[in-house]
């Protein structure tokens, strides 16, 4: 068995995370540029890398290609997960993803899994999400220096199968075994909980990037037992920020008769613009749009608060209805809600704290929701939380057990097209269900059956999950088979089914197609590199991208002498590079990983202040009449080791 | 007559090897976890059937089974012992559920006893009833019913042209009213007759369980009713 660090991962729309347990308290782990949220933006790079194939970028960097190359970067992928085309024809209109069926003759089939044309090469979108685990993984690897196999993965409480599995698919894409998937909100909730052994009844208010949840919670002996969960997959900061943006667009338009909706890198800087905007109402009560259009005009604009408010009141009161569902269906009124917590980045914003206030009478009771943890890393913490439990190893996690729902009634299609509702939503998970099935037409020797997820009565109002066709089932009357179909849903939420032929007592073969998601096989054949997993290849990694960094340095070293720097240097410090350089030019020979370290980290010590003096000389440069841009340009040419926690490039 | 108990068959711990008696999750020599064992809904919590449960003393249970059993405790275990663990904490809360609530766990120990339910439905031949199957009505209720038929039809048809009639709004909340009643009525003799269940012998249980079988009909069917009202008053 593996042991090591199990982390806990907040996969999300627009940030991620990744944490661990430090003795009893979690932690979130800072990636290479010192941040603790990786934006979720997958980047490619124009450059084409050694091997052919682009190089992949994730995060901040990728971030800042958002401008530039617009259609090599892809974020708020996690709304694409585990959904079919015809699902995501709105997000279509409202985020720049670019199908790759777009450009293939014939009519795309609606049960693929749709890709996404990234410059030159075609995604799925649990591939985009496995190469921000891996991201994440490779930062938790750099942080612990082994390696980091096993992870706690959350997911909006209100996910359904479909978009559960394609996230666990991305996690061993990642070269991750996601050892459980948990929902959102009840990470929050252990976060919460883990100092205080708290007893009541809690709500989780969770209104994330692109993602709404709502979770009731009793509290009881360390037990968080989840009484009902409500939400909507498709809600939450992103939309906001769509709406800033439509109006900006469309007054641009109006005002200075630009069309920049065909710049995809101008819309992007008006869209940064709208979340600066939104984030500012939060403490101000008034933010400023000043934009540079491509024509030379500017945009400019004032938005008061109360102007903000009464925009993205129909976007909040979206919140209320699963609020109040939720409590109906926990037999719960708000006066009986003890705590309200609050997760998530969008709930910084004063209308929805005055909205969480109204739903559940926190004010008029004398309360106040709690937002003592950062809203950004709550679920991250909670995730540790969860997997210190899992790893069973720690004291103070021991006594913890969370015991969540599935959010989503499962059911069978039957006769006429309504739906039998074999596992109720809000059922305490694992659950199952037994149901027998029969043959209608004698000699009969298979019998397909239809599962569906959701509340509506008919099955096409319904998600579709799967297809099964149980076949092999010995010919006989009509009516005599009696087929056992055994339907699971695990503790990540996630459906199994089993059957067998009661009568011959034979095991009934199932065929399972599911409606959207991937084959096994496929899956297999996305995993990101085979080299993530054991840890001979840990150390391979290492030794890799310790010469990267050995090269990089001695390339610049390389080229010093023609820089005029290198002139002002003494004799015995142009002898004392000479002499790093050596060593680390011979040591990138060798096996030895932290040796090369080392020597990097020397020469990088020894060359210094021949550093500094090129950026004087750069300075002086630009102000004897350059451009800035070709300073820059020098600037880049200075030796500087790359930092120890260094990116590491994928290829 | 000979009494067979259903949970006497020895099964050996594939951990110990030690013969068990096959209705325990855990091993009683070596607490291994054990397949999923044979018995009913309340064999998981060691009780005896019964109408009238401590659902207090049934919660407690439940979580001190949950940290035992629960796949969190199984995460590093062995591919067999997370499976059981997997299988026998749905089973342990599929029972939860079905116990702790009244009327599910009526309908199941009915159901054990070998009645059959109304409107259950056990695949999708007999799903998609039609909630008001006119001949199940309760006999006393059919005059009252045949009203409030008539009463919604006019509600609803009032609604479509937009028009209000105070006075079959109020005739409305006045038969939900009678039929909330009614609903309480039922339950009350639901928990009478558990009482009576709980302490009879094997003859006056069988005439407890047809009574129980009769009221959970006329239960489902008022409930229905109030459904439908409720839902044409709110529209």
């Amino acid at each position: 068995m593996a042991e090591g660090h199990v982390v806990g991962i907040d996969l999300g729309t627009t940030n991620s995370l990744v944490a661990y347990m430090e003795g009893d308290r979690p932690v979130v782990i800072p990636g290479v540029d010192g941040s603790n949220l990786v934006p979720s933006v997958v980047a490619l790079d124009p450059i084409t890398a050694r091997g052919g194939r682009p190089t992949v970028t994730v995060g901040n960097s990728a971030r800042k290609a958002l401008i530039e190359t617009p259609e090599r970067v892809i974020y708020s992928v996690k709304r694409l997960m585990g959904r079919g085309l015809e699902e995501i024809q709105d997000e279509l209109k409202l985020f720049p993803f670019h199908l790759a069926g777009d450009l293939d003759a014939g009519p795309p089939d609606p049960n693929e899994v749709p890709r996404i044309q990234l410059g030159e090469l075609r995604f799925t979108p649990p591939e985009i999400s496995a190469y921000i685990l891996r991201q994440l993984k490779r930062n938790a690897e750099r942080f612990f220096g082994a390696p980091v196999t096993q992870a706690v993965i959350t997911v909006p409480a209100y996910f359904n199968d479909a978009q559960r599995q394609a996230t666990k698919d991305a996690g061993r894409m990642a070269g991750l075994e996601v050892l459980r998937l948990v929902n959102e909100p009840t990470a929050a909730a252990l976060a919460y909980g883990l100092d205080r052994a708290k007893e009541g009844t809690i709500a989780v208010y969770d209104l994330g990037g692109g993602t709404f949840d709502i979770s009731i919670l009793k509290l009881r002996d360390g037990i968080f037992e989840v009484q009902s969960t409500n939400g909507d997959t498709h809600l939450g900061g992103d939309d906001i920020d769509n709406l800033l943006l439509a109006i900006a667009l469309d007054e641009i338009h109006a005002e200075h008769g630009v069309e920049l909706r065909r710049h995809p890198g101008a819309v992007q800087a008006v869209r940064n613009a709208s979340i600066e905007a939104k984030i500012k109402l939060s403490t101000e009560l008034m933010a400023q749009f000043d934009i540079e259009l491509p024509n030379g005009d500017r945009y400019q604009r004032e938005m008061p608060r109360a102007v903000f408010e009464m925009l993205i009141e129909p976007v909040l009161a979206r919140t209320a209805g699963p609020c109040k569902q939720a409590l109906a269906d926990a037999g719960l009124s708000p006066d009986q809600i003890d705590e309200v917590v609050l997760v998530g980045g969008s709930t910084r914003i004063p209308a929805v704290r005055q909205l969480v206030d109204d739903l559940f009478h926190l004010k008029a009771r004398g309360k106040k929701p709690h937002i003592e943890l950062n809203p950004d890393e709550v679920v991250a913490l909670g995730a540790a939380v969860q997997a210190d439990i899992l790893a069973g190893a720690s004291k103070s996690t021991e006594e913890m057990l969370l015991l969540d729902v599935t959010p989503l009634s499962l059911g069978i299609e039957a006769l006429g097209g309504g739906v039998a509702r074999i596992i109720q939503r809000n059922s305490t998970i694992p659950a199952s269900a037994t149901e027998h099935f029969t043959t209608g037409v004698d000699g009969q020797t298979n019998v397909a059956i239809h599962v569906v997820q959701g509340e509506r009565e008919l099955a096409a109002d319904c998600r579709s999950l799967a297809r099964f066709d149980l076949k092999g089932i010995p010919p006989m009357s009509a009516g005599l088979p009696r087929i056992e179909v055994k339907f699971l849903i695990d503790a990540d939420g996630i459906l199994h089914v089993s059957a067998r032929e009661q009568r011959s007592g034979q095991a009934a073969q199932i065929d399972v197609k599911p409606t959207y998601g991937l084959t096994d096989e496929q899956v297999e054949s996305m995993i990101l590199d085979s080299f993530d997993h054991a840890e001979e290849d840990f150390a391979k990694r290492l030794l890799i991208e310790a010469r990267n960094e050995a090269e990089t340095i001695l390339a610049a070293v390389e080229r010093a002498p023609r820089s005029p720097a290198w002139a002002q240097l003494r004799g015995e410090e142009q002898a004392a590079i000479a002499a790093a350089r050596d060593r680390l030019a011979q040591l990138r020979q060798g096996d030895n990983a932290a040796q090369i370290r080392e020597a990097t980290l020397a020469l990088d010590q020894a060359t210094r202040r021949f550093a500094e003096l090129m950026m004087e000389a750069a300075v002086s440069t630009a102000l004897r009449g350059k451009t800035m841009n070709a300073a820059g340009e020098e600037l880049a040419e200075a030796v500087t080791a790359p930092h120890a926690m260094a990116p590491a490039e994928f290829r | 007559m000979i009494k067979v108990l259903d949970s006497a068959v020895p099964v050996a711990c594939w951990s110990c090897s030690i013969g068990h008696n096959d209705s325990t999750l855990f091993c009683p020599h070596c607490s291994k976890i054990q397949p999923p064992p044979g018995g009913d809904y309340f064999s998981v919590f060691g009780l005896e059937p019964k109408l009238n449960l401590d659902l207090a003393a049934l919660e407690h249970e439940f979580h001190r089974l949950s940290r035992r059993l629960h796949p969190d405790r199984f995460a590093r275990a062995e591919e067999n012992e997370k499976q059981w663990s997997l299988a026998d904490t749905a089973l342990l809360n599929d029972a939860y559920r079905t116990l702790k609530d009244p009327l599910r766990r009526t309908e199941y120990l009915l159901k054990l006893k070998g009645a059959e339910i109304g409107e259950e439905h056990s695949g999708p031949e007999n799903t998609n009833k039609d909630r008001k199957d006119p001949s199940r009505v309760p006999a006393d209720l059919l005059e009252e019913v045949f009203e409030l038929n008539m009463q919604l039809e006019e509600m609803r048809a009032a609604r479509n042209t937009g028009q209000d009639d105070p006075d079959l709004q109020a005739s409305l909340e006045q038969a939900k009213r009678r039929f909330d009643g009614l609903l309480v009525e039922v339950d009350q003799d639901l928990r009478n007759q558990w009482q009576l269940w709980d302490e009879a012998d094997a003859a006056a249980r069988k005439t407890a369980e047809k009574t129980m079988v009769a009221l959970l009909d006329r239960r489902r069917y008022l409930s229905n009713l109030v459904r439908d009202v409720n839902e044409t008053l709110g529209a």
